[in-house]
Protein backbone atom coordinates (compact mmCIF):
# COMPACT_ATOMS: atom_id res chain seq x y z
CA UNK A 1 0.00 0.00 0.00
CA UNK A 2 2.87 2.36 0.63
CA UNK A 3 4.70 1.30 -2.19
CA UNK A 4 1.17 2.71 -4.02
CA UNK A 5 1.00 6.13 -2.65
CA UNK A 6 4.80 6.27 -3.09
CA UNK A 7 4.29 5.34 -6.79
CA UNK A 8 1.39 8.45 -7.10
CA UNK A 9 2.61 11.23 -7.77
CA UNK A 10 4.47 9.67 -10.78
CA UNK A 11 1.48 8.07 -11.63
CA UNK A 12 -0.18 10.90 -12.10
CA UNK A 13 2.82 12.73 -14.05
CA UNK A 14 2.85 10.14 -16.40
CA UNK A 15 -1.04 10.15 -16.75
CA UNK A 16 -0.77 13.56 -17.13
CA UNK A 17 2.01 13.37 -20.48
CA UNK A 18 -0.31 10.12 -21.91
CA UNK A 19 -2.92 12.52 -21.50
CA UNK A 20 -1.66 15.32 -24.22
CA UNK A 21 -1.33 11.65 -26.42
CA UNK A 22 -5.28 11.46 -25.53
CA UNK A 23 -6.27 14.50 -26.42
CA UNK A 24 -5.24 14.42 -30.07
CA UNK A 25 -6.74 10.99 -29.99
CA UNK A 26 -9.92 12.56 -28.90
CA UNK A 27 -9.39 15.08 -31.79
CA UNK A 28 -9.30 12.32 -34.56
CA UNK A 29 -11.78 9.63 -32.72
CA UNK A 30 -14.67 12.03 -31.41
CA UNK A 31 -14.46 15.20 -33.73
CA UNK A 32 -13.27 13.61 -37.31
CA UNK A 33 -14.68 9.93 -36.20
CA UNK A 34 -11.62 8.82 -37.38
CA UNK A 35 -9.77 5.93 -35.63
CA UNK A 36 -6.50 7.01 -36.43
CA UNK A 37 -3.79 4.05 -35.91
CA UNK A 38 -0.69 6.31 -36.98
CA UNK A 39 -0.09 7.26 -32.78
CA UNK A 40 1.60 4.29 -32.41
CA UNK A 41 4.40 5.12 -34.75
CA UNK A 42 4.25 9.12 -34.47
CA UNK A 43 4.58 9.24 -30.70
CA UNK A 44 7.25 7.28 -30.93
CA UNK A 45 8.85 9.30 -33.60
CA UNK A 46 8.13 12.21 -31.31
CA UNK A 47 10.72 10.70 -28.29
CA UNK A 48 13.17 9.74 -30.53
CA UNK A 49 13.38 13.20 -32.57
CA UNK A 50 13.27 14.98 -29.48
CA UNK A 51 16.05 12.80 -27.55
CA UNK A 52 18.19 12.85 -30.84
CA UNK A 53 18.06 16.69 -30.99
CA UNK A 54 18.51 17.26 -27.34
CA UNK A 55 21.30 14.86 -27.10
CA UNK A 56 23.20 16.84 -30.00
CA UNK A 57 22.66 19.72 -27.88
CA UNK A 58 20.17 21.57 -29.33
CA UNK A 59 17.84 23.74 -27.43
CA UNK A 60 15.26 21.98 -25.85
CA UNK A 61 11.95 24.09 -26.27
CA UNK A 62 13.66 24.03 -30.48
CA UNK A 63 14.06 20.42 -29.91
CA UNK A 64 10.05 19.90 -28.39
CA UNK A 65 8.89 22.25 -31.63
CA UNK A 66 10.85 19.92 -33.87
CA UNK A 67 9.05 16.45 -32.37
CA UNK A 68 5.63 18.93 -32.83
CA UNK A 69 6.31 19.45 -36.70
CA UNK A 70 7.64 15.84 -37.40
CA UNK A 71 4.47 14.90 -35.92
CA UNK A 72 2.16 16.66 -37.88
CA UNK A 73 4.38 15.21 -41.28
CA UNK A 74 3.21 11.92 -39.94
CA UNK A 75 -0.53 12.87 -39.73
CA UNK A 76 -0.22 14.96 -42.86
CA UNK A 77 0.65 11.31 -44.67
CA UNK A 78 -1.71 9.01 -43.01
CA UNK A 79 -4.35 12.00 -44.14
CA UNK A 80 -3.11 12.39 -48.32
CA UNK A 81 -2.86 8.68 -47.83
CA UNK A 82 -6.70 8.48 -46.89
CA UNK A 83 -7.80 11.31 -49.36
CA UNK A 84 -5.46 11.27 -52.17
CA UNK A 85 -5.43 8.04 -52.48
CA UNK A 86 -8.74 6.77 -51.25
CA UNK A 87 -6.98 4.24 -48.69
CA UNK A 88 -9.36 3.56 -46.00
CA UNK A 89 -8.79 5.74 -42.86
CA UNK A 90 -7.67 3.07 -40.88
CA UNK A 91 -5.39 1.33 -42.89
CA UNK A 92 -3.90 4.42 -44.35
CA UNK A 93 -3.03 4.41 -40.33
CA UNK A 94 -1.62 1.25 -40.13
CA UNK A 95 0.32 1.56 -43.10
CA UNK A 96 1.80 5.19 -41.77
CA UNK A 97 2.26 3.14 -38.36
CA UNK A 98 4.45 0.43 -40.09
CA UNK A 99 6.68 2.75 -41.90
CA UNK A 100 7.37 4.92 -39.51
CA UNK A 101 9.09 1.53 -37.30
CA UNK A 102 11.79 1.89 -39.71
CA UNK A 103 11.91 5.98 -39.68
CA UNK A 104 12.22 5.68 -35.64
CA UNK A 105 14.65 3.60 -35.89
CA UNK A 106 16.87 5.31 -38.52
CA UNK A 107 15.87 8.86 -36.27
CA UNK A 108 17.69 6.99 -33.34
CA UNK A 109 20.97 5.99 -35.77
CA UNK A 110 19.20 2.08 -36.32
CA UNK A 111 19.26 1.71 -32.19
CA UNK A 112 16.33 0.63 -30.23
CA UNK A 113 16.62 3.06 -28.13
CA UNK A 114 18.71 6.24 -27.46
CA UNK A 115 19.19 7.82 -23.75
CA UNK A 116 19.85 11.09 -22.57
CA UNK A 117 22.72 11.04 -19.88
CA UNK A 118 20.69 12.53 -17.11
CA UNK A 119 23.95 11.81 -14.78
CA UNK A 120 25.64 14.66 -16.19
CA UNK A 121 23.72 17.72 -14.16
CA UNK A 122 24.18 20.02 -16.41
CA UNK A 123 21.84 17.72 -19.04
CA UNK A 124 19.44 16.89 -16.40
CA UNK A 125 18.98 20.82 -15.33
CA UNK A 126 18.12 21.86 -18.59
CA UNK A 127 15.52 19.32 -18.90
CA UNK A 128 11.59 20.70 -18.49
CA UNK A 129 10.45 17.15 -17.09
CA UNK A 130 11.87 14.51 -15.35
CA UNK A 131 11.42 11.46 -13.20
CA UNK A 132 13.85 12.42 -11.35
CA UNK A 133 12.13 15.74 -10.37
CA UNK A 134 9.24 13.65 -8.64
CA UNK A 135 11.90 12.83 -6.29
CA UNK A 136 14.41 15.95 -5.77
CA UNK A 137 10.97 17.54 -5.42
CA UNK A 138 9.95 15.07 -2.76
CA UNK A 139 13.32 15.63 -1.08
CA UNK A 140 13.69 19.31 -1.24
CA UNK A 141 16.38 19.55 -3.64
CA UNK A 142 14.40 21.04 -6.13
CA UNK A 143 11.96 23.56 -6.28
CA UNK A 144 8.00 22.27 -5.91
CA UNK A 145 7.37 24.73 -9.58
CA UNK A 146 9.66 22.20 -11.28
CA UNK A 147 6.83 18.91 -10.20
CA UNK A 148 6.24 17.63 -13.48
CA UNK A 149 2.31 17.52 -12.23
CA UNK A 150 2.87 20.78 -12.35
CA UNK A 151 4.97 21.76 -15.61
CA UNK A 152 3.09 19.01 -17.64
CA UNK A 153 -0.23 20.38 -15.86
CA UNK A 154 0.49 23.89 -17.79
CA UNK A 155 1.26 22.49 -20.37
CA UNK A 156 -1.76 20.70 -21.02
CA UNK A 157 -3.60 23.78 -19.99
CA UNK A 158 -2.10 25.86 -22.83
CA UNK A 159 -3.02 22.90 -25.02
CA UNK A 160 -6.60 23.59 -24.31
CA UNK A 161 -6.46 27.07 -24.08
CA UNK A 162 -5.29 26.88 -27.84
CA UNK A 163 -7.27 24.13 -29.06
CA UNK A 164 -10.86 25.68 -27.14
CA UNK A 165 -9.94 28.83 -29.23
CA UNK A 166 -9.39 26.61 -32.61
CA UNK A 167 -12.51 24.85 -33.04
CA UNK A 168 -14.38 27.91 -31.85
CA UNK A 169 -12.59 29.66 -35.17
CA UNK A 170 -14.56 29.35 -38.77
CA UNK A 171 -11.81 26.76 -39.53
CA UNK A 172 -12.22 24.56 -36.28
CA UNK A 173 -15.89 24.76 -37.16
CA UNK A 174 -15.49 23.71 -40.46
CA UNK A 175 -13.37 20.63 -38.96
CA UNK A 176 -15.92 19.88 -36.49
CA UNK A 177 -18.50 19.92 -39.07
CA UNK A 178 -16.61 17.58 -41.59
CA UNK A 179 -16.93 14.96 -38.26
CA UNK A 180 -20.18 15.64 -37.92
CA UNK A 181 -21.30 14.96 -41.37
CA UNK A 182 -19.53 15.21 -44.40
CA UNK A 183 -22.52 15.23 -46.59
CA UNK A 184 -23.38 18.58 -45.30
CA UNK A 185 -19.84 19.95 -44.71
CA UNK A 186 -19.57 19.66 -48.67
CA UNK A 187 -22.59 21.28 -49.04
CA UNK A 188 -21.94 24.30 -46.61
CA UNK A 189 -18.54 24.59 -49.17
CA UNK A 190 -16.00 22.79 -46.81
CA UNK A 191 -13.41 20.99 -48.48
CA UNK A 192 -13.99 17.58 -46.11
CA UNK A 193 -10.47 16.33 -47.40
CA UNK A 194 -8.50 19.41 -46.27
CA UNK A 195 -9.95 18.65 -42.73
CA UNK A 196 -9.41 15.54 -42.05
CA UNK A 197 -5.96 15.94 -43.20
CA UNK A 198 -5.42 19.09 -41.03
CA UNK A 199 -7.14 17.03 -38.29
CA UNK A 200 -5.16 14.36 -38.46
CA UNK A 201 -2.03 16.87 -38.31
CA UNK A 202 -2.83 18.35 -35.18
CA UNK A 203 -3.80 15.17 -33.76
CA UNK A 204 -0.33 13.47 -34.47
CA UNK A 205 1.19 16.79 -33.72
CA UNK A 206 -0.09 16.32 -29.98
CA UNK A 207 0.96 12.43 -29.82
CA UNK A 208 4.40 13.46 -31.18
CA UNK A 209 4.99 16.48 -28.67
CA UNK A 210 3.71 14.08 -25.87
CA UNK A 211 6.15 11.05 -26.86
CA UNK A 212 8.80 14.03 -26.25
CA UNK A 213 7.51 14.92 -23.07
CA UNK A 214 7.48 11.12 -21.90
CA UNK A 215 11.01 10.48 -22.97
CA UNK A 216 12.35 13.49 -21.67
CA UNK A 217 10.47 12.38 -18.12
CA UNK A 218 11.81 8.77 -18.48
CA UNK A 219 15.37 10.04 -20.06
CA UNK A 220 15.17 7.69 -23.04
CA UNK A 221 13.43 7.05 -25.90
CA UNK A 222 12.25 3.60 -27.36
CA UNK A 223 10.99 1.72 -30.93
CA UNK A 224 8.26 0.23 -28.73
CA UNK A 225 7.27 3.42 -26.21
CA UNK A 226 4.47 3.87 -28.58
CA UNK A 227 2.99 0.25 -29.34
CA UNK A 228 -0.51 0.21 -28.11
CA UNK A 229 -0.91 3.93 -27.40
CA UNK A 230 -3.98 4.29 -29.25
CA UNK A 231 -5.57 1.76 -26.46
CA UNK A 232 -4.69 4.49 -23.67
CA UNK A 233 -5.83 6.79 -26.05
CA UNK A 234 -8.90 5.38 -26.28
CA UNK A 235 -9.14 4.60 -22.63
CA UNK A 236 -8.42 7.96 -21.87
CA UNK A 237 -11.32 9.30 -23.92
CA UNK A 238 -13.71 6.52 -22.98
CA UNK A 239 -12.58 6.74 -19.27
CA UNK A 240 -13.01 10.70 -19.55
CA UNK A 241 -16.45 10.42 -21.04
CA UNK A 242 -17.76 8.07 -19.40
CA UNK A 243 -17.27 9.25 -16.06
CA UNK A 244 -18.29 13.36 -16.66
CA UNK A 245 -20.21 13.12 -20.09
CA UNK A 246 -22.99 14.73 -17.49
CA UNK A 247 -21.46 17.35 -15.91
CA UNK A 248 -18.57 18.80 -18.68
CA UNK A 249 -20.40 20.07 -21.02
CA UNK A 250 -18.05 22.76 -22.61
CA UNK A 251 -15.72 21.52 -25.50
CA UNK A 252 -12.90 22.99 -22.90
CA UNK A 253 -14.04 20.86 -20.10
CA UNK A 254 -14.76 17.80 -21.82
CA UNK A 255 -10.67 17.99 -23.40
CA UNK A 256 -10.00 18.31 -19.70
CA UNK A 257 -11.86 15.46 -19.38
CA UNK A 258 -9.98 13.29 -21.37
CA UNK A 259 -6.71 14.51 -19.32
CA UNK A 260 -8.21 13.07 -16.45
CA UNK A 261 -9.24 10.07 -17.64
CA UNK A 262 -5.49 9.08 -18.86
CA UNK A 263 -4.33 10.17 -15.58
CA UNK A 264 -7.39 7.81 -13.44
CA UNK A 265 -6.27 5.14 -15.83
CA UNK A 266 -2.57 5.29 -14.95
CA UNK A 267 -3.16 5.37 -11.41
CA UNK A 268 -5.61 2.06 -11.99
CA UNK A 269 -2.38 0.46 -13.69
CA UNK A 270 -0.25 1.48 -11.26
CA UNK A 271 -2.79 0.32 -8.33
CA UNK A 272 -2.82 -3.40 -10.45
CA UNK A 273 1.04 -3.03 -9.94
CA UNK A 274 1.91 -2.35 -6.43
CA UNK A 275 -0.89 -3.92 -5.22
CA UNK A 276 -1.12 -7.22 -7.06
CA UNK A 277 3.04 -7.39 -8.07
CA UNK A 278 1.68 -8.85 -11.17
CA UNK A 279 4.54 -8.97 -14.42
CA UNK A 280 4.43 -6.04 -16.08
CA UNK A 281 4.42 -7.97 -19.27
CA UNK A 282 0.90 -8.24 -18.31
CA UNK A 283 -0.26 -4.52 -18.60
CA UNK A 284 -0.80 -4.45 -22.22
CA UNK A 285 -3.22 -7.49 -21.45
CA UNK A 286 -4.75 -5.26 -18.70
CA UNK A 287 -4.80 -2.18 -21.09
CA UNK A 288 -6.68 -3.80 -23.59
CA UNK A 289 -9.17 -5.61 -20.97
CA UNK A 290 -9.88 -1.91 -19.13
CA UNK A 291 -10.70 -0.31 -22.42
CA UNK A 292 -12.59 -3.89 -23.80
CA UNK A 293 -15.04 -3.39 -20.70
CA UNK A 294 -15.03 0.31 -20.54
CA UNK A 295 -16.48 0.16 -24.29
CA UNK A 296 -19.04 -2.39 -23.51
CA UNK A 297 -20.44 -1.29 -20.52
CA UNK A 298 -22.76 2.01 -22.47
CA UNK A 299 -23.70 -0.75 -25.41
CA UNK A 300 -24.98 -2.76 -22.65
CA UNK A 301 -26.25 -0.11 -20.60
CA UNK A 302 -28.36 1.16 -23.49
CA UNK A 303 -28.72 -2.89 -24.84
CA UNK A 304 -29.96 -4.92 -22.41
CA UNK A 305 -30.79 -2.43 -19.15
CA UNK A 306 -32.95 0.18 -20.59
CA UNK A 307 -34.64 2.41 -18.47
CA UNK A 308 -38.58 0.50 -18.21
CA UNK A 309 -41.08 2.88 -19.83
CA UNK A 310 -42.80 5.16 -16.97
CA UNK A 311 -46.73 4.27 -17.56
CA UNK A 312 -48.87 7.23 -16.62
CA UNK A 313 -47.88 10.78 -14.92
CA UNK A 314 -47.49 13.91 -16.77
CA UNK A 315 -47.34 13.89 -20.75
CA UNK A 316 -45.38 15.43 -23.17
CA UNK A 317 -42.12 14.48 -21.15
CA UNK B 1 -29.42 31.46 -64.56
CA UNK B 2 -28.68 27.84 -64.35
CA UNK B 3 -27.92 25.70 -68.13
CA UNK B 4 -27.69 21.96 -68.01
CA UNK B 5 -26.08 20.95 -71.64
CA UNK B 6 -26.60 17.34 -72.79
CA UNK B 7 -25.31 15.86 -69.76
CA UNK B 8 -24.68 11.87 -69.88
CA UNK B 9 -24.25 9.97 -66.57
CA UNK B 10 -23.91 6.08 -66.51
CA UNK B 11 -23.40 4.06 -63.12
CA UNK B 12 -21.77 0.90 -62.73
CA UNK B 13 -20.48 0.96 -66.41
CA UNK B 14 -19.68 -2.20 -67.75
CA UNK B 15 -21.12 -4.32 -64.93
CA UNK B 16 -24.42 -6.02 -65.16
CA UNK B 17 -25.60 -3.11 -62.76
CA UNK B 18 -24.89 -1.06 -65.49
CA UNK B 19 -27.71 2.41 -65.62
CA UNK B 20 -27.52 4.69 -67.72
CA UNK B 21 -29.11 7.16 -65.90
CA UNK B 22 -29.05 10.24 -67.45
CA UNK B 23 -29.23 10.32 -71.38
CA UNK B 24 -28.43 13.58 -72.63
CA UNK B 25 -30.61 15.92 -70.39
CA UNK B 26 -30.60 19.43 -71.46
CA UNK B 27 -32.42 22.10 -69.50
CA UNK B 28 -32.14 26.15 -68.79
CA UNK B 29 -33.46 27.91 -65.91
CA UNK B 30 -34.23 31.36 -65.83
CA UNK B 31 -33.73 33.72 -63.31
CA UNK B 32 -36.32 33.00 -60.95
CA UNK B 33 -37.99 30.20 -61.98
CA UNK B 34 -39.30 27.38 -59.56
CA UNK B 35 -39.06 24.39 -61.87
CA UNK B 36 -40.60 21.26 -60.08
CA UNK B 37 -39.28 17.78 -61.27
CA UNK B 38 -41.35 14.80 -61.29
CA UNK B 39 -41.16 11.36 -62.70
CA UNK B 40 -40.92 8.03 -61.58
CA UNK B 41 -38.22 5.68 -59.58
CA UNK B 42 -35.38 5.63 -61.42
CA UNK B 43 -36.38 8.13 -64.07
CA UNK B 44 -32.92 10.63 -63.03
CA UNK B 45 -34.67 13.32 -61.17
CA UNK B 46 -32.26 13.22 -58.11
CA UNK B 47 -29.62 12.01 -60.60
CA UNK B 48 -29.70 15.34 -62.05
CA UNK B 49 -29.94 17.38 -59.10
CA UNK B 50 -26.87 15.57 -57.97
CA UNK B 51 -24.96 16.02 -61.23
CA UNK B 52 -25.86 19.75 -60.72
CA UNK B 53 -24.51 19.87 -57.10
CA UNK B 54 -21.52 17.83 -57.99
CA UNK B 55 -21.60 15.01 -56.01
CA UNK B 56 -19.96 13.26 -58.57
CA UNK B 57 -18.15 14.57 -62.34
CA UNK B 58 -20.97 13.62 -65.30
CA UNK B 59 -19.36 11.76 -68.16
CA UNK B 60 -20.37 13.81 -70.64
CA UNK B 61 -21.88 17.33 -70.90
CA UNK B 62 -21.76 21.04 -69.19
CA UNK B 63 -23.32 22.52 -66.21
CA UNK B 64 -23.08 26.49 -65.80
CA UNK B 65 -24.89 28.49 -62.98
CA UNK B 66 -25.12 32.11 -63.36
CA UNK B 67 -22.48 32.02 -66.10
CA UNK B 68 -19.72 29.95 -64.73
CA UNK B 69 -19.13 26.62 -66.01
CA UNK B 70 -19.45 24.64 -62.99
CA UNK B 71 -18.80 21.14 -64.96
CA UNK B 72 -15.15 20.45 -63.59
CA UNK B 73 -15.77 22.09 -59.78
CA UNK B 74 -15.56 19.48 -56.84
CA UNK B 75 -19.00 19.72 -54.93
CA UNK B 76 -17.72 21.98 -52.00
CA UNK B 77 -16.62 24.81 -54.32
CA UNK B 78 -20.15 24.60 -56.33
CA UNK B 79 -21.29 24.86 -53.04
CA UNK B 80 -20.78 28.79 -53.52
CA UNK B 81 -23.39 29.29 -55.94
CA UNK B 82 -25.59 26.24 -54.56
CA UNK B 83 -27.89 25.97 -51.69
CA UNK B 84 -29.24 22.05 -50.70
CA UNK B 85 -31.89 20.70 -48.84
CA UNK B 86 -32.43 16.98 -48.62
CA UNK B 87 -34.57 13.80 -48.61
CA UNK B 88 -33.32 12.84 -45.63
CA UNK B 89 -33.37 14.89 -42.76
CA UNK B 90 -30.20 14.01 -41.44
CA UNK B 91 -28.22 14.88 -44.29
CA UNK B 92 -28.53 18.46 -44.20
CA UNK B 93 -27.56 19.12 -40.70
CA UNK B 94 -24.55 18.36 -38.46
CA UNK B 95 -26.18 16.69 -35.39
CA UNK B 96 -23.78 17.09 -32.73
CA UNK B 97 -23.55 20.84 -33.24
CA UNK B 98 -25.40 23.64 -31.89
CA UNK B 99 -28.25 25.31 -33.90
CA UNK B 100 -26.61 28.25 -34.17
CA UNK B 101 -23.17 26.96 -34.63
CA UNK B 102 -25.11 25.03 -38.13
CA UNK B 103 -26.79 28.36 -39.29
CA UNK B 104 -22.81 30.32 -38.83
CA UNK B 105 -21.76 27.42 -41.03
CA UNK B 106 -24.22 28.04 -43.91
CA UNK B 107 -23.95 31.72 -43.14
CA UNK B 108 -20.34 31.30 -44.40
CA UNK B 109 -21.04 28.77 -47.41
CA UNK B 110 -18.39 29.39 -50.04
CA UNK B 111 -16.24 32.12 -48.10
CA UNK B 112 -12.71 31.42 -47.14
CA UNK B 113 -12.63 29.97 -43.95
CA UNK B 114 -9.89 31.07 -41.70
CA UNK B 115 -9.25 31.84 -38.10
CA UNK B 116 -11.60 34.76 -37.31
CA UNK B 117 -14.73 33.52 -34.62
CA UNK B 118 -16.66 31.05 -36.37
CA UNK B 119 -19.91 32.63 -34.61
CA UNK B 120 -20.00 36.34 -33.42
CA UNK B 121 -22.60 37.82 -31.03
CA UNK B 122 -24.19 39.94 -33.72
CA UNK B 123 -24.51 36.51 -36.03
CA UNK B 124 -26.54 35.16 -32.99
CA UNK B 125 -28.60 38.11 -32.43
CA UNK B 126 -29.81 37.56 -36.40
CA UNK B 127 -30.34 33.87 -36.40
CA UNK B 128 -32.54 34.53 -33.40
CA UNK B 129 -34.70 36.63 -35.59
CA UNK B 130 -34.80 34.48 -38.42
CA UNK B 131 -35.83 31.32 -36.38
CA UNK B 132 -38.69 33.05 -34.60
CA UNK B 133 -39.79 33.58 -38.33
CA UNK B 134 -39.86 29.88 -38.77
CA UNK B 135 -43.17 29.26 -35.54
CA UNK B 136 -41.21 26.47 -34.48
CA UNK B 137 -39.74 27.65 -31.07
CA UNK B 138 -36.53 27.39 -32.63
CA UNK B 139 -35.68 30.70 -31.69
CA UNK B 140 -35.21 29.92 -27.37
CA UNK B 141 -33.32 26.67 -28.14
CA UNK B 142 -29.98 28.23 -30.58
CA UNK B 143 -27.93 26.10 -28.58
CA UNK B 144 -29.56 22.83 -28.50
CA UNK B 145 -27.78 20.10 -30.40
CA UNK B 146 -29.82 19.89 -34.04
CA UNK B 147 -29.47 16.08 -33.44
CA UNK B 148 -32.15 16.54 -30.48
CA UNK B 149 -34.40 18.57 -32.99
CA UNK B 150 -37.75 16.47 -34.90
CA UNK B 151 -37.03 16.05 -38.82
CA UNK B 152 -39.97 18.41 -40.36
CA UNK B 153 -37.69 20.90 -37.61
CA UNK B 154 -34.20 19.95 -39.02
CA UNK B 155 -35.49 20.28 -42.80
CA UNK B 156 -36.66 24.02 -41.99
CA UNK B 157 -33.15 24.82 -40.28
CA UNK B 158 -32.06 23.19 -43.23
CA UNK B 159 -34.23 25.18 -45.72
CA UNK B 160 -32.92 28.53 -43.65
CA UNK B 161 -29.45 27.45 -43.75
CA UNK B 162 -29.91 27.04 -47.54
CA UNK B 163 -31.04 30.36 -48.13
CA UNK B 164 -29.12 32.58 -45.43
CA UNK B 165 -26.11 33.21 -47.88
CA UNK B 166 -28.52 34.23 -50.48
CA UNK B 167 -27.54 30.87 -53.44
CA UNK B 168 -27.98 31.42 -57.27
CA UNK B 169 -29.77 28.23 -56.90
CA UNK B 170 -31.93 26.16 -54.75
CA UNK B 171 -31.95 22.45 -54.96
CA UNK B 172 -34.67 20.95 -52.58
CA UNK B 173 -34.93 16.95 -53.41
CA UNK B 174 -37.73 15.40 -52.37
CA UNK B 175 -37.11 16.87 -49.19
CA UNK B 176 -40.85 16.20 -47.65
CA UNK B 177 -40.79 13.15 -48.09
CA UNK B 178 -39.87 12.21 -45.23
CA UNK B 179 -41.80 13.61 -43.35
CA UNK B 180 -46.03 13.33 -41.83
CA UNK B 181 -48.30 14.82 -44.03
CA UNK B 182 -48.98 17.73 -41.97
CA UNK B 183 -45.63 18.85 -41.49
CA UNK B 184 -44.71 18.07 -45.08
CA UNK B 185 -47.35 20.93 -45.83
CA UNK B 186 -45.97 23.15 -43.35
CA UNK B 187 -42.00 22.57 -44.77
CA UNK B 188 -43.75 22.89 -48.73
CA UNK B 189 -44.96 26.37 -47.43
CA UNK B 190 -42.02 27.69 -45.63
CA UNK B 191 -39.95 26.35 -48.91
CA UNK B 192 -42.25 28.99 -50.98
CA UNK B 193 -42.22 31.63 -48.52
CA UNK B 194 -38.76 31.54 -48.58
CA UNK B 195 -38.32 31.32 -52.45
CA UNK B 196 -40.37 33.87 -53.06
CA UNK B 197 -38.99 35.95 -49.94
CA UNK B 198 -35.44 35.89 -51.59
CA UNK B 199 -36.66 35.36 -54.95
CA UNK B 200 -34.30 32.18 -55.79
CA UNK B 201 -34.27 30.05 -59.09
CA UNK B 202 -35.07 26.78 -57.61
CA UNK B 203 -35.07 23.03 -58.40
CA UNK B 204 -37.66 20.90 -56.43
CA UNK B 205 -37.90 17.11 -56.94
CA UNK B 206 -41.11 15.95 -55.76
CA UNK B 207 -43.46 12.34 -55.97
CA UNK B 208 -46.43 14.17 -55.37
CA UNK B 209 -48.06 15.33 -58.34
CA UNK B 210 -50.44 17.83 -56.93
CA UNK B 211 -47.53 19.40 -55.48
CA UNK B 212 -45.31 19.68 -58.31
CA UNK B 213 -48.67 21.34 -60.25
CA UNK B 214 -49.48 24.33 -57.35
CA UNK B 215 -45.86 25.21 -56.42
CA UNK B 216 -43.22 27.03 -59.32
CA UNK B 217 -43.61 28.14 -62.32
CA UNK B 218 -42.74 25.52 -64.47
CA UNK B 219 -42.97 22.25 -64.29
CA UNK B 220 -40.65 18.94 -66.06
CA UNK B 221 -41.36 15.18 -65.99
CA UNK B 222 -38.51 13.01 -66.52
CA UNK B 223 -38.36 9.40 -68.09
CA UNK B 224 -35.47 6.82 -68.47
CA UNK B 225 -32.63 9.23 -67.83
CA UNK B 226 -34.19 12.29 -70.61
CA UNK B 227 -36.61 15.02 -70.08
CA UNK B 228 -40.17 13.94 -71.29
CA UNK B 229 -42.57 16.82 -70.70
CA UNK B 230 -41.77 20.58 -69.99
CA UNK B 231 -44.78 23.24 -69.40
CA UNK B 232 -44.68 26.26 -67.69
CA UNK B 233 -46.57 29.71 -67.69
CA UNK B 234 -50.19 29.36 -68.07
CA UNK B 235 -49.97 26.17 -69.43
CA UNK B 236 -48.67 25.22 -65.88
CA UNK B 237 -51.12 26.96 -64.19
CA UNK B 238 -54.02 24.70 -66.13
CA UNK B 239 -52.58 22.04 -65.73
CA UNK B 240 -53.99 18.94 -63.78
CA UNK B 241 -52.96 15.66 -62.32
CA UNK B 242 -55.25 13.73 -64.88
CA UNK B 243 -53.86 15.57 -67.59
CA UNK B 244 -50.71 14.93 -66.65
CA UNK B 245 -50.88 11.44 -66.45
CA UNK B 246 -52.65 11.77 -69.44
CA UNK B 247 -49.15 13.27 -71.06
CA UNK B 248 -47.32 11.18 -69.41
CA UNK B 249 -48.11 7.56 -71.17
CA UNK B 250 -48.48 9.48 -74.53
CA UNK B 251 -44.48 10.00 -74.32
CA UNK B 252 -43.61 7.05 -72.14
CA UNK B 253 -45.74 4.65 -74.33
CA UNK B 254 -46.12 1.08 -73.62
CA UNK B 255 -45.78 1.05 -69.81
CA UNK B 256 -47.91 3.39 -69.01
CA UNK B 257 -49.87 1.52 -66.19
CA UNK B 258 -47.46 0.69 -64.16
CA UNK B 259 -46.09 4.14 -64.17
CA UNK B 260 -49.79 5.29 -63.14
CA UNK B 261 -49.11 3.25 -60.27
CA UNK B 262 -45.82 4.95 -59.51
CA UNK B 263 -46.70 8.58 -59.67
CA UNK B 264 -50.26 8.61 -58.78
Amino acid sequence: MMNFIGALPGAVSQGLIWGIMAIGVYITYKILDIADLTVDGSFCTGGATFVVLFGSGVNLWLALLAALVIGMATGLVTGLLHTVCGIPAILAGILTQLGLWSINLAIMGMKANVAINVIDQTNLDRLLVSLRFVQEVAKGTRPIYRHPILVVGLFTAAIIAALYWFFGTELGAALRATGANPNMARAQGINTDTGKVLGLMISNGLVALSGALLAQYQSFADSSMGKGAIVIGLAAVIIGEVLFSRIFRNFALKLLAVSIGAIIYYIVIQAVVSLSGIDTNYLKLISALIVAVFLTVPYWKGRYFAKPVKKGGAANA
Amino acid sequence: MLEIKEIWKTFNAGTVNEKQALRGVTLTLNEGDFCTVIGGNGAGKSTMLNAVAGTWAVDAGTISIGGTDVTRLPEHRRAAFIGRVFQDPMMGTAPTMQIVENLALAARRGQRRGLQWGLTKTEKDRYQALLSGLGLGLEDRLTSKVGLLSGGQRQALTLLMASLKKPKLLLLDEHTAALDPKTAAKVLELSDKIVAENRLTTMMVTHNMKDAIQHGNRLIMMYDGKIVIDVSGEEKKKLTVPQLLELFSKVSGSDEADDKLLLS
